[in-house]
């Protein structure tokens, strides 16, 4: 029923090249209504933009914006509750919006494809790639098995995976994160669709892997002409691979224009505000005190997971080996690298939430490498950690106030007392008094890291541990907690330990930075040296790797402009 | 996978040696003299004495055990003290009907629930859903007697469709066989329909909020492949899983079942020999329920394997 075009020799393009005017997508007036008693009565509303032939239109904006909306809306998968009451959206002329159930069933991954965030949760579990790849070509295609065999072989070929025999006869978890987004594409792309959406397709994944597939989708879009609707919200990736960019605010189109000007002179004040909480990769000049006394010290701290088998003895992973790093009073250290380099499990060691099974960890003086839980509780107390996800890291069916004062109770301090410092402490975190009295599911992602780390602050600590405390927010919001955390460091003279894979964070919070790969810290100095001048050839590979290095984007200003931590209230006597 | 079932076979071994020795001794303290039963109401106590001798029954328990679970081991399950025959053979000529109901019921039970649950599922919310629901309630809280006593009413005595009661073996009338056997395998169908289909509903309506079922549908498959393919085989565990333990709790079903539909069947063979106090037939009837039940789990845990392909022993 399709007609499949003969696979076109890749032609390198020169990016951004102005593509020629065809349109391939066509989203007018779209409006998209929310159920009732939501906080407002549409997900997007007004939305027009258009798609050329060979062009990527990235769509972006912070969570809740309405970007996901436009592309499910535009591939007819939008759940049911959401209903596009306006406008149109015309694939190659054709109303999508009125094409019924089977007609957009001929369209989906033979026209129009999409690829999606999550590579580990949108494979089938159950069905080897090849088979769930098979499954368009059976749907679309009049091929033979032995043809779609072959074509998909071919196809798996072209987006790079080598020994593609294995792939095809693989399962999606014997597969590697960017070996699935290949996957993905693969799928997507079989069919050489006019147009593909992709909804945040490299969030999930490490900055080199994000590169490459960057790389492989610009390279696959350009050699057949496909027309791309790109979703981030990351201006990184907007300034590697966008033609032109569509900005989205709370589900208006509030900007659009080519890639360079919007990035380089936004005009609307929101695009404005969102490029300018971008952290810039270059860290900016801060005193580094080497005189300060150290807090925490690591001696070759190792971490070994050693698989137990009934009958023999399993294989052995070395999740840290041999981590040495010094952290100060009153500074921050950044451990960087990618998933599965052992940054979290450092700090995870650290905290004692595991045991490690080498080496040393001293606190102060104490040497809390291998205490037994009751020696640890003292030290407990002066250790807190500040997770990754803030709308799973607080008990839901407990107040702000009841999880605040948890801690402090714990250790003996009276009910009022307690609720004395929770009043103090929200208010330190610029929240209102009435937020204690509260359930986190009335808050923000922003809010509640900002309750995660007044809680963790009632326990008055000397270090905070921050792991990936800022990776789950936008950018607007991630830079007031970035704030908020600098500026408690050192009102309250904290030492922090800051776990993270982003780089442009790293470079604006920390003072001393490690890069970690495979279990190991392959370097070791200040934020400054390390950005400026990168020894190591792999620091170098994640620097080159960084979406958008090129390009400045805004300063986070640490040295608090609007004078608010004078009122904060030091909490530690 | 071999190596996995011999180690599990070999797990299995301890498990059926204490539910031998639990059998063995729960039969000998609860009271109740087999000797008694066997006399009749007036036998003199001398009678009984003798009896009691001639069974063995006045040796040590633990001689007792000894002799008994020596011969199990060399397949000889003794001779019942009621029927006056070799329990393997009584066994034997008793297990094709409870074989042929237990096997009829669960096919029935498997080809309504999972079809009713995935629709449900898909339905999520809408009118069908709700009635599946509770229906499902109605189904598992009634006691399948009174099912059973309803459908003889309406299909047998009402309608005159099928026979009330009575099994006609399967190598004589392969037909007339499987009528008697409907109306009790409905009967007996209908708690496992309700626990299967719920339980593939919930399955079910998890698997459809996966990232891969929208990825399903992004590819334009039609919304059939998307349920089977897809969020069925996704859902299979805990189906399995549910299916596995309604089997073991078929076993005991089938008792009352086969009571009031009355199949000669092991159902029966087992409330028979415990109300005379028979004792090698209850043995050997727990006995085999055990294997029969451990075997079950093992291929309950090898289909899991072939369902998920994550999951490896």
């Amino acid at each position: 029923m399709t007609e499949l075009s003969p696979t076109v020799e890749p032609v390198p393009l020169a990016r951004p090249t102005a593509p020629k005017n065809k349109p391939i997508l066509e989203v007018r007036d779209l409006t998209v209504d929310l159920p009732a008693r939501g906080d407002r009565s549409y997900a997007i509303r007004n939305v027009s933009f258009t798609i050329n032939a060979g062009e990527v239109v990235c769509l972006v904006g912070e969570s809740g914006s309405g970007k996901s909306v436009t592309a499910f809306a535009a591939m007819g998968l939008l759940s049911k509750a959401l209903k596009p009451s306006g406008g149109q959206i015309l694939l190659e002329g054709e109303d999508l919006l009125n094409a019924d159930e089977p007609r957009l069933r001929q369209l989906r991954c033979a026209r129009m494809s999409m690829i999606f965030q999550e590579p580990m949760t949108a494979l089938n579990p159950v069905l080897t790639c090849g088979r769930q790849i098979d499954e368009v070509l059976e749907t679309h295609t009049e091929l033979d098995s032995r043809s779609r065999r072959a074509k998909i072989i071919s196809m798996l070929a072209r987006v790079r995976l080598s020994d593609p025999e294995r792939i095809y006869a693989s399962f999606p978890h014997q597969l590697s994160g960017g070996q699935r987004q290949r996957i993905m594409i693969a799928m997507a792309l079989i069919l050489d669709p006019v147009l593909l959406i992709a909804d945040e397709p490299t969030t999930a994944l490490d900055v080199t892997t994000q590169s490459e597939i960057l790389k492989l989708i610009s390279e696959l879009q350009s050699s057949n002409g496909t027309g791309v609707l790109f979703i981030t919200h990351d201006f990184g990736v907007v300034a590697e691979i966008a033609h032109r960019v569509a900005v989205l605010r709370t589900g208006e189109l509030v900007e659009m224009g080519p890639a360079d000007q919007v990035l380089s002179s936004p005009r609307h004040e929101y695009t404005k505000m969102l490029i300018s909480s971008v952290p810039s990769i270059k860290p900016p000049v801060r005193q580094v005190a080497q005189e300060r006394p150290i807090l925490l010290r690591t001696e070759r701290l190792g971490k070994t997971y050693e698989r137990k088998g009934l009958f023999r003895r399993g294989a052995a992973v070395h999740a840290v080996e041999d981590v040495d790093f010094v952290l100060r009073r009153g500074q921050t250290v950044g451990i960087v690298g990618e998933s599965g380099s052992g940054k979290s499990t450092v700090a995870r060691c650290i905290a004692r939430l595991i045991d490690p099974s080498a080496g040393k960890i001293m606190l102060g003086e104490a040497d809390i490498t291998q205490m037994s839980s009751s020696q640890l509780r003292p030290y407990r107390r002066r250790v807190q950690i500040v997770f990754q996800d803030p709308y799973r890291s607080l008990n839901p069916r407990m107040t702000v106030g009841a999880s605040i004062i948890e801690g402090p109770m714990n250790f003996g301090m009276s009910k009022g007392e307690a609720l004395a410092r929770a009043a103090t402490l929200i208010e330190t975190v610029r929240l209102e008094r009435s937020a204690l009295n509260r359930y986190p599911h009335q808050f923000s992602g922003g809010q509640r890291q900002r309750i995660c780390i007044a809680r963790a602050l009632a326990m008055e600590p000397e270090l905070i541990i921050a792991d990936e405390a800022v990776s789950a927010l936008d950018v607007s919001v991630q830079k007031q907690v970035l704030q908020l955390l600098d500026e408690v460091r050192r009102r309250l003279d904290l030492a922090v330990l800051f776990i993270t894979h982003d780089l442009r964070v790293a470079a604006q919070i920390c003072d001393w930075v490690a890069v970690m790969k495979q279990g190991r810290v392959v370097e070791f100095g200040t934020a400054e040296s390390l950005f400026e001048h990168p020894q190591h050839e792999y620091t170098r590979a994640l620097f080159s790797a960084a979406p958008g290095r090129g390009r400045e984007f805004g300063q986070l200003h640490l040295v608090d402009p609007d004078g608010i931590a004078e009122r904060v209230v030091r909490v530690v006597p | 996978m071999l190596e996995f079932i011999a180690r599990r076979l070999a797990g299995t071994l301890p498990v059926l040696a204490i539910v031998t020795l639990f059998v063995f001794l729960m039969l000998r303290l609860i009271p109740g003299d087999p000797a008694a039963v066997i006399a009749g109401d007036n036998a003199s106590s001398e009678q009984i004495e003798l009896i009691r001798q001639r069974l063995g029954l006045n040796d040590a328990i633990w001689s007792q055990f000894g002799i008994w679970i020596s011969h199990v081991l060399r397949g000889d399950f003794g001779e019942s003290f009621f029927f006056k025959r070799s329990v393997a053979e009584l066994v034997l000529q008793r297990i094709e009907p409870t074989l042929a109901l237990a096997l009829c019921t669960l096919l029935f039970a498997i080809a309504v629930a999972v079809p009713i649950g995935v629709l449900a599922a898909y339905r999520h919310g809408s009118l069908f859903d709700r009635i599946v629901m509770v229906l499902s309630v109605v189904g598992f809280s009634v006691p399948g007697f009174v099912v059973g006593y309803c459908m003889i009413y309406m299909f047998s005595i009402v309608l005159n469709l099928l026979p009330v009661q009575g099994y006609v073996r399967l190598q004589e009338d392969f037909w007339a066989s499987l009528r008697h056997l409907i109306l009790p395998s409905v009967t007996l169908s209908v708690g496992f329909i309700a626990l299967i289909s719920r339980m593939t509903r919930a399955a079910v309506i998890e698997v459809l909020r996966e990232d891969y079922i929208r990825t399903a549908r992004a590819k334009g498959l039609s919304q059939g492949v998307i349920l089977v393919r897809h969020a069925l085989r996704n859902a299979a565990v805990p189906v399995l899983t549910i299916i596995g333990t309604s089997i073991a709790v078929l076993i005991s079903g089938v008792v009352v079942t086969e009571t009031v539909f009355g199949l000669p069947g092991l159902g029966r063979l087992t409330v028979e020999a415990v109300l005379s106090r028979d004792f090698p037939t209850i043995q050997a009837v727990i006995l085999m329920f055990s294997v029969v039940y451990v075997l079950i789990n093992l291929a309950i845990d090898i289909l899991y394997t072939i369902c998920d392909p994550r999951i490896r022993f």
